[in-house]
This record gives C-alpha cells, structure tokens and sequence, in this order.
C-alpha cells in the first residue's frame, strides 16, 4: 500500500452533500486494511475541513496521499481567507452565520478539532486568494 | 444493551434499519451540536438528537456510531433515511424530550463513555 493518491471536489453549493469526499476516504481506507483509530481520525479531521470549506468558502478541492507510513491530507479553496489564523484556532472562536448553526455547526471547534485529530496541521491563507489546510497522519503511533 | 432494549426504554418507533436492533451497544452521547459530537465523542455508540438535517447521518458516520435516536418526536427525512440506510445506521424517534430520554438509557445502564 504505498502512494495512494486521492483527490476530490467539494461542493460549495450543497450543504447536504457536504462530507462526501470524507465517506469515500473513509472507505478507501477501510479497504486499504488501515487502523479503525486512525481511519476515524482522518474521517473527523477531513469533514470538519469539508464542512469549513462548504460554509465558508464555496467549496474547493480536497487531495489525499496514503504513504506506507502517513495520510496527507491537503483541502484548497479560493474562498475569503482567514484574517486572523491564530484567533481562527481559538476553541469557540467562529464566523459562521447562524443558519449553519441551526444546522449544528458553527460552534468554532472545527480548526481546534483538525489539530486534535491530527499529528500536524499547517494553515496558509491570505485575505482574498483562500486557504489551504495541509494536516498529516502518522500511521503508527504518535 | 441491544439496541431493541433502548426502543423498548424510550418506546421508540424504528424509522430504518430493523435488521441491526440486536446489535449491542454500551455507551451513548447526547447533543443538538454536531461540533460537539465531533469533537467529543469518541467510543460512544449511539447518538440521541433532536437536530434533523443529513449532516447529523454524516457526523454519526465519521464516530462511527451505530444507532441514532431522534428526540421530541423529530422525523428524520427521506434524504437521511437513505444515507443511514447506506452506512447501515439503525434510526429510532421517541416522543421523549433529550433530558428524560438520556436519563432513562442510563439509569438502564447505558453509559456516557470515554471522553477524548
């Protein structure tokens, strides 16, 4: 199992089709005989960054490399960019509007949650281009 | 527990996935806040909401819960009845409203489970 590499589009214009790309990797990697802890951490970290992507940035691309020893995740957008990446990261701290609250997110954990799940996170943004979240797996562990 | 005991406790109707009630689950997670679910749930096997949009199956899918109990008498729609039906979710509705739904699962010993 080495190089896997993955890529899919995110719709921005459907909040209900939102986390597409996640199931599907999810289910490559069950098929790919990866660890159920750290397929599940993958599966978390890439919706909370499908999810961003659809509420803030209408959508972008989502790549995925399986190496013999990690997951690399990369989500890009050409959405608003973040202004302020450390406030962004902070617990709590959250743009959304209230109607993607109504729906159950929005509670300014999906960045905090990325760095959780993962063993390392990058942000690049820049205000008007948009945002790339890179975040690494280690398949064995930490 | 199976999940056929926790219809019986919140005299839930099942909305989809008759074919998985005697699967055994232990531990349950209570919340209206997807994020919340994301970013604390990690052993517990079933969620019980009153939230119904598709985002709910989706978030349940990546915890990898096995059963959903909608509270307050909350149908879920067709859109998410189909995808539980894909990921092989069991969906269960009560008329119970979140408070005494959870306190009744775990009086009957379904527990809270780990925390991350």
């Amino acid at each position: 199992m080495s190089g896997i590499k993955l890529s899919y589009r995110v719709d921005g214009d459907n909040f209900s089709s939102a986390g597409e790309a996640s199931e599907q990797v999810k289910m490559r990697l069950k098929q790919l005989g990866v660890d159920s802890s750290i397929i599940r951490r993958v599966a978390i970290a890439m919706y909370e960054a499908e999810i961003n992507m659809v509420i803030h940035a209408k959508g972008g691309m989502a790549y995925v490399e399986v190496e013999p020893d990690r997951i690399v995740l990369s989500l890009q957008d050409e959405g608003p960019g973040i202004a302020d990446i450390e406030l962004a990261m902070k617990e709590g701290y959250s743009t959304a509007p209230d109607t993607i609250r109504a729906l159950g997110f929005g509670a300014g954990m999906g960045l905090p949650n990325m760095k959780k799940y993962t063993d390392e996170m990058k942000i690049t943004s820049e205000v008007g281009k948009g945002t790339t979240v890179d975040m690494i797996i280690y398949l064995s562990a930490k | 527990m199976q999940i056929k005991q926790i219809m019986e406790y919140l005299n839930a109707e099942v909305v989809c996935g008759e074919a998985n009630l005697e699967t055994e689950v232990h531990s349950a997670f209570g919340a209206d806040m997807m994020s919340d679910v994301l970013a604390f749930v990690k052993d517990q096997s079933v969620l019980l909401t009153g939230l119904t949009n598709p985002q709910v199956i989706r978030t349940a899918e990546m915890v990898d819960m096995k059963c959903i109990v909608f509270v307050r008498g909350k149908q879920p729609d067709h859109t998410m009845i189909d995808l539980a039906i894909k990921k092989g979710i069991v969906l269960l509705k009560t008329t119970l409203r979140m408070y005494p739904a959870c306190g009744i699962l775990y009086m009957n010993g379904l527990e809270a489970g780990g925390t991350v």
